[in-house]
């Protein structure tokens, strides 16, 4: 398609006026909180008849410090290693699956999606059933093994790899619908090739689909990594970040500070990290998408 | 035409393993459907003869105002996609066809939304709508997601694709912008609006941490909210009353997810692939 972009009406007052309107709820609800985020990290908390006053880096120092902060940041990150390639590699998996002749196929695909659709408070009170003592579903299918039983959320080593698990369950099926686009977009005679080549499926699978499906891994990529930091729903509903700090997650431990303990200061200096997190998935997205637009 | 000869076996292993993983995927939802239409007693019993029961929902719709949930939910996303459509529209208008001084600086911005969302901004979100003295509304809880840069992204897409032949026809015939964008654009992106609506309808029931912090009370709270303060309540641990609730809670997009599949699927995707 030719690119005609120089045939843009030039026009000023048009252009702004249109872009207006979203330009002031953008600016008053992303952008100002975003800088005034930074700058109260920059302040000491404001307390009855005690205004705030310019303190420098202390409550930065005062994160440093936080044993509970870095617990939380840790716990983040194994939150985010555990649920992405899970998630990414099931929601391959089950593209692949459906993505052929199969008896029943709109129910499995149904079955896969259905989770995405629901809130994660929603999904998080199911699961918190499943998960019960004594009487949930997990237990009962361990009983049945000859397993103990185990309080899987309220034991400090399990209690983080279950709501990851939540998590993956929750996600993979959002994650495969863009692969199944992406396969059933796949020219038909590469296989046609490859199979006269002799492949073999695995080879084909790693050599050619798994490196044609990378543009559809990357925005799936993205997506993840911003859910890993954004949604602590599960966390309210389940744990409360507990038992003893184990499923502290980052927004979590945010959101208490300044809701529950009203140290807006210091929900502020760790907000300013969690900005970081998401501003650096953000350049590198640009870097890559930059990058692809080369060689394409 | 398959790869590498795809053996009977090979298909029956692939068919099983299609129908496990779907088996596992469903059984929570199952689990939990099993148990809110069971008596507390039966629920975790897995006895087929015991018998179903109604009683479970009856009594939510009654301990708790989940009427006035639903509405307040109902409120809050018919208000928010009512001024996205608007906003994205006009913004996107502005950045799929005119020329302006800064145009490119401020479509970067938008697009650094994508990633720095109000869900992670509560903290001083929650400042300015105590100063502008709405909190605990459902204008509070929808106000930080109208100026939408996935919205203007979408809508900027879309009008760009369609052909300037269409436009440059509505100018000759006279018609102002605000006329060319009702009358050619908004009408050819029209499956772009149900996309762009199941989407944001979808994230909006089901958004939970923002409405929590700025509602307070049973006029203004949505149902997720009301969800997690009637199942963390007094009701004791009654798994079959808190399955019920859930249920009911997810019940109307649930339904419109079975009856409308295709189309859900197709929207997630037109919105996710861009």
């Amino acid at each position: 398609m030719t690119d005609r972009s120089s045939d843009d009406v030039q026009s000023p007052w048009v252009g702004w006026a249109l872009f207006l309107p979203a330009a002031a709820f953008l600016a008053a609800f992303t952008y100002y909180p975003a800088i005034a985020t930074l700058i109260e990290s920059l302040f000491s908390n404001a307390k009855a008849g005690r205004a705030a006053r310019f303190v420098g880096l202390d409550n930065y120092a005062a994160m440093i410090d936080d044993p509970i902060f870095w617990n939380a940041l840790a716990n983040n990150a194994w939150f985010a290693l555990g649920t992405i390639p899970a998630s990414i590699g099931l929601a391959i998996g089950m593209a692949l699956l459906v993505n052929r002749a199969l008896p029943g196929r709109a129910l499995v695909r149904m079955s896969y999606f259905a989770p995405t659709i629901l809130a994660m408070v929603a999904v998080a009170n199911i699961w918190l059933f499943i998960f019960a003592p004594q009487i949930g579903l997990l237990n009962m299918a361990t009983a049945w093994l000859g397993l103990a039983p185990h309080n899987w959320l309220g034991q400090p080593s399990t209690a983080l790899a279950s709501v990851t698990a939540v998590a993956i369950w929750k996600e993979a099926g959002f994650f495969m619908i863009f692969y199944l686009a992406a396969l059933q977009n796949m020219p038909a005679n590469l296989a046609e090739a490859a199979a006269i080549e002799g492949a073999s499926r695995w080879y084909y699978f790693w050599k050619v689909t798994f490196p044609l499906l990378m543009p559809t891994t990357l925005f799936v990529l993205v997506n993840a990594v911003v859910n890993a930091f954004r949604l602590v729903d599960h966390i309210i509903v389940m744990t409360k970040g507990g038992p003893d700090n184990a499923s502290m997650l980052l927004l979590y431990y945010i959101y208490e500070v300044g809701f529950k303990y009203w140290d807006t200061s210091y929900a502020a200096a760790m907000s300013m990290v969690l900005l970081a997190i998401l501003g650096a998935v953000a350049i590198g997205q640009f870097l890559i998408l930059d990058r692809r637009t080369h060689y394409r | 035409m398959s790869v590498g000869a795809e053996t009977t076996f090979q298909k029956v292993l692939e068919t099983a393993a299609a129908w496990m993983l779907g088996v596992l995927w469903a059984l929570p939802l199952l689990y939990a459907a099993w148990a809110a239409f069971h008596l507390a007693g039966d629920s975790t019993r897995f006895d087929l003869a015991a018998p179903l029961t109604w009683k479970n929902f009856a009594y939510v719709w009654a301990a708790a105002p989940f009427p006035r949930y639903f509405l307040n939910t109902f409120l809050l996303v018919t208000l928010i996609i009512i001024v996205q459509f608007t906003l994205s529209t006009l913004a996107g208008y502005a950045f799929a066809r005119f020329r302006w001084p800064g145009r490119n600086v401020m479509f970067v911005l938008v697009l650094l939304q994508l990633m720095i969302m109000p869900d992670v901004l509560i903290v001083e979100n929650y400042g300015t709508m105590a100063k502008l003295g709405l909190v605990d509304t459902i204008v509070a809880i929808g106000m930080p997601y109208f100026g939408s840069a996935f919205g203007i992204f979408l809508m900027r897409q879309t009008f760009k694709s369609i052909p300037r032949e269409l436009d440059d026809a509505a100018r000759i015939e006279g018609a102002g912008t605000m006329l060319t964008l009702l009358k050619v654009y908004v009408p050819l992106a029209k499956p772009v609006y149900l996309a762009y609506g199941l989407v944001s309808v979808s994230y909006h029931w089901n958004n939970f941490l923002w409405p929590l912090i700025v509602t307070n009370s049973v006029t203004s709270r949505p149902l997720t909210v009301g969800l997690q303060i009637f199942s963390s309540g007094d009701q004791g641990i009654d798994w079959s009353i808190i399955t019920a609730a859930t249920l009911l809670s997810a019940g109307p997009l649930l339904v419109a997810f079975l009856l409308f599949q295709r189309q859900f699927v197709q929207s997630f995707l037109r919105a996710g692939i861009r």
